[in-house]
């Protein structure tokens, strides 16, 4: 059995609303091991977001507790859980977040501005490591209004996986784009899922769930269901199955 | 950026403006005579009878010379004796005062020769019988619209050679037309039309008139060694400023410097505006960014950091361009308006360092803000 590098008790995040208190979580708890390729699916309003933010550690549950990589994140000041992010976790979103008017290697090489630990060189050298990684390595100097919506989230995974992190964590990644782009995106993941990578992939897109080795279901804000997926599906083979374009 | 460039330009040119106004109306109030210093002899009791000064004769050549000789706060001086006559061309004549100066009397009194020139320390050492006349003489002895210069013209007796026309002064505050005037070497009136040895006053101009209260002191002193008074005599003679034009012009010069002050204040208190608008609206439409480098491990201080090293730059090179645009539009408004202008240092200190200050001041603000924002709203902002 391969290490938990997520482990999840009790969780509970409870939101005050003015006189009103919303429970967004419930008591949730599970873990997740090296090298597995979870989805988190759930319909709006089934805590799934929440479970995002406090899995990225943007934010604290109420109670339970939350290790990664065995730091148990609960209590931790504003600071180090910035340090946290920028040490063990790739962020990647639906709408890419790049910096407009900067290059593609310097929008990969933006977490490691933040690591006083990584060198100059050794910055640009990992960002361009992490470029090639995704099929980038002929443009880095594009800026993102030069790049096609798919280059733009090949760049934004690029920067996910410049710092190494212990776990990509995804918010629906493929949610702005087409079919096909978007097959090509959940095929560069197995890719980098079968390198090694862990990879949290928050959707609501039931398809994006069959290519992923395991299924979190939320409802309500617990889980419903948390299932392994045997019948994995190859992105790669979907993509070949769609109809030729003629471009 | 633009609105700090224009905000620095715009305080420099004002500034640059209105000095050179205030340049130049100082100019005009001192062309009335306003640091002119006038000594005369005192009014001296013989047997009870206080004396008019006129008729005293204490005041003398070597006064002159000892005041032009010792005096710091002086720039010019001469000696006057003056009386009245008739100034005779042919059949025309006219009654006119004399008045019999040395070269640096035009100086002293603020006028231009209209044409020919004065009379030179040459000719004043050898008492030439030459003579400088204002325009109400010139109208009255030349009405035939003669070029007065080069001819002869007589005073009482004595002949004069008309070497130059003074420029048309008016009246002055008391209604004397200063333009009734004959002026020649103090040397040839007082042995030719006045036959005496004295001087009826010393004129003088004090440096500037913020000295001339400084000068009307030094001059007494000069003048009380001069005459071998002792600490309990009085003065024997007067020596007087002109107060009211004094206090005219500093009171026009203050008037002016708080026009300037308030001028600027309010083209500072905009640009500074300017500068707070610029500075949150980048913060505001960064929100997202800012969102995104505190996902990536961004801290607060790194946020802050950021927006306050692009607020110096953006402050510092837009200060330096408003220096370089408002001294532009300076020497614009110089050459193709023609109005004065002064750029003085202050004005550029000043403008540059306040606009420096509030942009970093309302850049660190909204800074401050984003560096404290909630990642997980940031990211969702649009």
């Amino acid at each position: 059995m391969s290490k938990a590098i997520i482990k999840i008790e009790d969780l509970k995040r409870e939101f005050t609303m003015g006189t009103e208190t919303v429970h967004a979580l419930r008591g949730i708890s599970f873990d997740i091991k090296e090298g597995e390729f979870v989805t988190i699916m759930g319909s709006s309003g089934s805590g799934k977001s929440t479970m995002l933010n406090i899995l990225g550690c943007l934010d604290q549950p109420t109670s339970g507790t939350y290790e990664i990589d065995g730091v148990r994140v609960k209590d931790l000041s504003r600071n180090e859980l910035a340090t946290i992010r920028n040490e063990k976790i790739g962020f990647i979103f639906q709408s890419y977040n790049l910096l407009a008017r900067t290059s593609a290697i310097e929008n990969v090489e933006l977490p490691l501005l933040y690591n006083s630990k990584v060198s100059t060189e050794e910055r640009r050298k990992r960002a361009i490591e992490a470029l090639e990684k995704v099929g980038l390595g002929e443009r880095l100097h594009h800026t993102p209004s030069q790049l096609s919506g798919g280059q733009q989230q090949r760049v934004a995974i690029a920067r996910s996986l410049v710092n190494n992190p212990v776990m990509i964590l995804a918010d629906e990644a493929t949610g702005n784009l087409d079919t096909r782009t978007s097959y090509e995106i959940m095929a560069l993941f197995q890719e980098l899922n079968k390198q090694g990578i862990t990879i949290t992939f928050v959707t609501h897109e039931p398809d994006i769930a069959t290519f992923s080795s395991r299924t979190i279901v939320l409802k309500d804000g617990e889980v419903m269901q948390d299932y392994e997926n045997h019948n994995i599906q190859s992105a790669a083979n979907e993509l070949a199955k769609l109809p030729k374009q003629d471009d | 950026m633009l609105g700090i460039i224009i905000g620095v330009a715009s305080v420099i040119a004002m500034l640059a403006i209105g000095e050179g106004s205030k340049e130049s109306i100082r100019t005009t109030i001192s062309s009335m005579g306003s640091n002119m210093i006038t000594i005369k002899a005192g009014a001296d009791v013989r047997g009870g009878v206080r004396q008019e000064a006129s008729v005293m004769e204490s005041l003398t050549l070597s006064d002159y010379e000892a005041i032009k000789a010792q005096s710091t706060l002086l720039s010019y001086s001469s000696p006057v004796v003056d009386g009245r006559g008739q100034v005779i061309n042919g059949s025309n004549n006219w009654p006119s005062s004399i008045y019999g100066v040395n070269p640096e009397y035009l100086n002293i009194k603020v006028v231009g020769l209209q044409s020919g020139s004065m009379f030179t320390d040459t000719e004043v050492q050898t008492a030439a019988k030459v003579a400088v006349i204002g325009q109400t003489v010139v109208e009255n002895v030349f009405p035939d619209g003669q070029d007065p210069v080069g001819q002869m013209i007589r005073f009482n007796n004595i002949p004069f050679k008309v070497i130059g026309v003074l420029e048309e002064k008016g009246e002055n505050t008391f209604g004397q037309d200063q333009d009734d005037v004959f002026i020649a070497p103090y040397t040839t009136v007082q042995k030719r039309i006045l036959a005496i040895d004295h001087l009826n006053q010393i004129m003088s101009s004090a440096i500037s008139e913020e000295d001339a209260p400084n000068a009307v002191l030094e001059v007494s002193e000069i003048l009380r060694e001069q005459h071998k008074l002792t600490d309990t005599d009085t003065d024997d003679f007067t020596v007087r400023s002109m107060e009211e034009l004094i206090s005219t012009f500093s009171s026009t010069s203050e008037m002016l410097t708080i026009l300037l002050v308030a001028v600027a204040s309010i083209s500072l208190l905009i640009g500074g505006i300017g500068i707070m608008n610029i500075m949150y609206v980048s913060v505001k439409e960064r929100t997202k960014e800012i969102g995104l480098r505190m996902a990536v491990g961004g801290k607060g201080s790194d946020i802050l950091m950021q927006f306050l090293i692009e607020a110096i730059l953006i402050s510092i090179t837009g200060g330096i361009l408003g220096v370089i645009l408002g001294l532009g539009a300076t020497v614009f408004i110089e050459k193709f308006l023609n109005w004065p202008t002064s750029v003085a240092m202050y004005s550029i200190v000043i403008s540059f360092v306040v606009c420096a200050v509030t942009g970093i001041f309302f850049g660190w603000y909204p800074a401050r803000k984003a560096s404290a924002l909630d990642p997980i709203t940031a990211l969702r902002y649009e």
